[in-house]
């Protein structure tokens, strides 16, 4: 394989290749996002955000994006998806909640989209 | 000498952990999904495999970015499906056959396919997921078999082309038919089908590019092999680049493998789901 050719940071819509240049850049977002694996470390994160934030390290746009639970600014932020729904988890996300977040649909018109996927 | 049986694929999705756990099997939304499972479960309680190589895709419970194996394989007594952050029931320990493991891992190596081996390694709803589906009750099912994990990188590009995982299938094939002991073993491939759960195209599934895969891995996989990862994730959804798992499994069956039992239904949570059961004619 030619190296020269590799294909993969051709931009598809709507759609962020989490790369390691992402990953560089969201480490600490999703450092933290993989720690609420563990229930303690969930309720220590519910009883105060912005101390765990710190504890993470993580930066102001990272703060900002978390403080929003806003998921688009959180990929923005190097956030992976498969952290970022350990995050969603907290707060009772579903991931038709996150994709209709992302869309700017209401759940209920996201879950009618995956129905229409099906005809 | 060992045997492989012939392979399995499912989606891994977790809300389908949920609804076991619930046990919504006649619920109108579930029911098309749940309902292409007997069959299979009829085809294993016939064959009664002694291993199962479950070959899946770590969603951030046994890795994390600090190290991230492109291909790991399980080499412990036992895995724990354990708490993944999202309210999925944690399940318990699932035996494993770390000497099946040794020898895979030693063959491989062998082979030139160099693997990550994890004598610890949490299992996530990609593991414990499929195993719920084939085995009703597991890990507490009397005909459950031994477990060796393999996990393939797909949270982090670069993933691995299509062509590598058909490759690491047949190497694993290789692996497996050198251990001398007389066991059956099935190669499940678990992930997909299309599904993105991030950005603003999440949503996205693809029936038609699915359905051409779900021909195409029982009759040409090797044309598989010509789709590039942007391209995957072009047509099979971020999330979807899953199916290379469906590629390593396929390249464990060899050349000519029956197609006894297909099902595939949209959507379940937001993926395209496909179901599978391929017995080895070769």
């Amino acid at each position: 394989m030619d190296l020269a050719n590799f294909d993969h940071h051709t931009p598809i819509p709507g759609t962020t290749l989490f790369d390691g240049e992402q990953a560089m850049k969201g480490y600490a977002l999703n450092k933290m996002c993989y720690s609420f694996n563990g229930a303690a470390a969930r309720e220590e994160y519910l009883a105060d955000p912005e101390a765990y934030f710190d504890k993470f390290s993580l930066n102001e746009g990272q703060k900002t994006a978390c403080r929003n639970k806003n998921v688009l600014e959180m990929i923005a932020q190097g956030g992976n998806i498969y952290y970022l729904a350990k995050f969603a988890g907290i707060y009772k996300l579903s991931v038709q909640d996150v994709g209709a977040q992302q869309t700017g649909m209401t759940t209920e018109e996201f879950k009618e989209k995956l129905l229409r996927a099906g005809d | 000498m060992a045997k492989i049986i012939g392979g399995l694929t499912t989606s891994h999705i977790p809300a389908v952990g949920n609804a076991i756990a619930n046990e919504l099997f006649e619920e109108p939304y579930w029911k098309p999904f749940f309902d292409g499972y007997p069959p299979i479960r009829e085809w294993l309680d016939k064959h009664k495999p002694d291993i199962a190589i479950n070959i899946y895709n770590d969603h951030g419970l046994g890795f994390f970015l600090d190290k991230m194996p492109t291909f790991a394989i399980g080499a412990a007594h036992e895995y724990i499906g354990e708490d993944e952050g999202w309210g999925i029931p944690a399940l318990g320990a699932f035996p494993g056959d770390p000497k099946l493991s040794w020898h895979i891992i030693e063959g491989m190596v062998a082979d030139e396919f160099d693997i990550t081996s994890c004598q610890e390694l949490a299992v996530d709803h990609g593991f414990t997921v499929p195993m719920q589906l084939f085995w009703p009750g597991a890990p507490n099912n009397k005909d459950l078999p031994r477990t060796v994990p393999i996990s393939a990188n797909t949270v982090q590009h670069p993933i691995p082309t299509l062509n590598r995982a058909l490759n690491f299938g047949k190497s694993l094939r290789k692996a497996i038919l050198s251990y001398p002991e007389d066991v059956k073993v099935v190669i499940l491939g678990t992930g997909g089908m299309s599904h993105q759960l991030d950005g603003a195209r999440a949503g996205f599934i693809n029936k038609e590019f699915d359905q051409m895969c779900m021909e195409k891995i029982v009759t040409d996989p090797e044309a598989l092999t010509k789709i590039s990862r942007r391209e995957l994730v072009e047509k099979a959804g971020a999330q979807g680049t899953e199916f290379l798992m469906w590629m390593m499994m396929r390249g464990a069956l060899g050349d000519n493998v029956k197609a006894l039992h297909t099902n595939y239904h949209i959507p379940i949570s937001n993926t395209g789901a496909g179901t599978m059961m391929l017995e080895c004619t070769d």
